[in-house]
């Protein structure tokens, strides 16, 4: 199982804190691709990712076991 | 008094604790940016905001900060805390203390850790306006994403 937790903006549009997919190994844009199929959530193309607490560009592998992020545009301070 | 340097917390910043964290005997100058909640952007007032993070990942991002200021100004010692959940006006969302054994490595230390703070740090927050509410989304505070993201002409 991999979890995927939500923040921002993107939290309130799907309604949850996190989705779990089943299937993997998997790249993060091939998970980015899935989750638009499963979450109804669109262009998430240049939407951030974060695998286990750290940046993690389209071509890094997600396993199962992994906890991703997707990381809408900061806005702290 | 809690040591950790890092901070991401849900009560009121004790700014003066954040500065003793970063007090030591060879430091001469200690530089403070406070954050604040402001009333008025682009013409439009706020009640208040909302602040979330994603906490363990924001900690260690508050590191890399660290680490890309100690390359600059090797001696520089700093300590960061953040606050989430509803803030008002005028309240204190983030306090950064920058030490360094002269005066101008903590002014410029402390002005990068702020910038930094808003371009990977995993913190959001949301204005909630008289008529409405919006995530905040881009990292300089340039745009709103009403929809939560950036629209396509917007990348």
């Amino acid at each position: 199982m991999i979890k995927i937790l939500l923040f921002a903006g993107l939290k309130d549009r799907v309604g949850k804190s996190f989705i779990t997919l089943e299937n993997g190994p998997m790249t993060v844009s091939e998970l980015k691709k899935e989750l638009e199929k499963v979450s109804g959530l669109e262009n998430l193309t240049n939407v951030m990712v974060a695998v286990n607490e750290t940046y993690a560009d389209g071509d890094v592998v997600v396993r199962a076991g992994d906890t991703v992020a997707l990381i809408p545009p900061v806005s702290g301070g | 008094m809690n040591k950790e340097r890092f901070e991401i917390v849900e009560d009121p910043i004790p700014v003066d604790e954040v500065i003793q964290k970063v007090v030591h005997p060879n430091a001469g100058a200690v530089n403070v940016f406070i954050g604040t909640v402001r009333e008025m952007t682009n013409g439009k007032r706020t009640i208040y905001l909302k602040y979330e993070a994603y906490i363990p990942m924001a900690i260690k991002q508050f590191r890399v900060i660290e680490a890309e200021i100690l390359k600059r100004w090797p001696e520089v010692r700093l300590a960061i805390t953040h606050r989430i959940g509803e803030l008002h006006i005028t309240d204190t969302a983030v306090v950064i203390a920058c030490s360094s054994p002269h005066r101008a490595a903590s002014f410029e230390a402390c002005r990068y850790a702020i910038e930094r703070i808003k371009e990977i740090v995993p913190i959001w927050k949301k204005e909630h306006w008289v008529n409405g509410e919006c995530w905040v989304g881009d990292q300089k505070e340039q745009h709103a994403y009403p929809n939560g993201e950036p629209e396509k002409e917007g990348l």
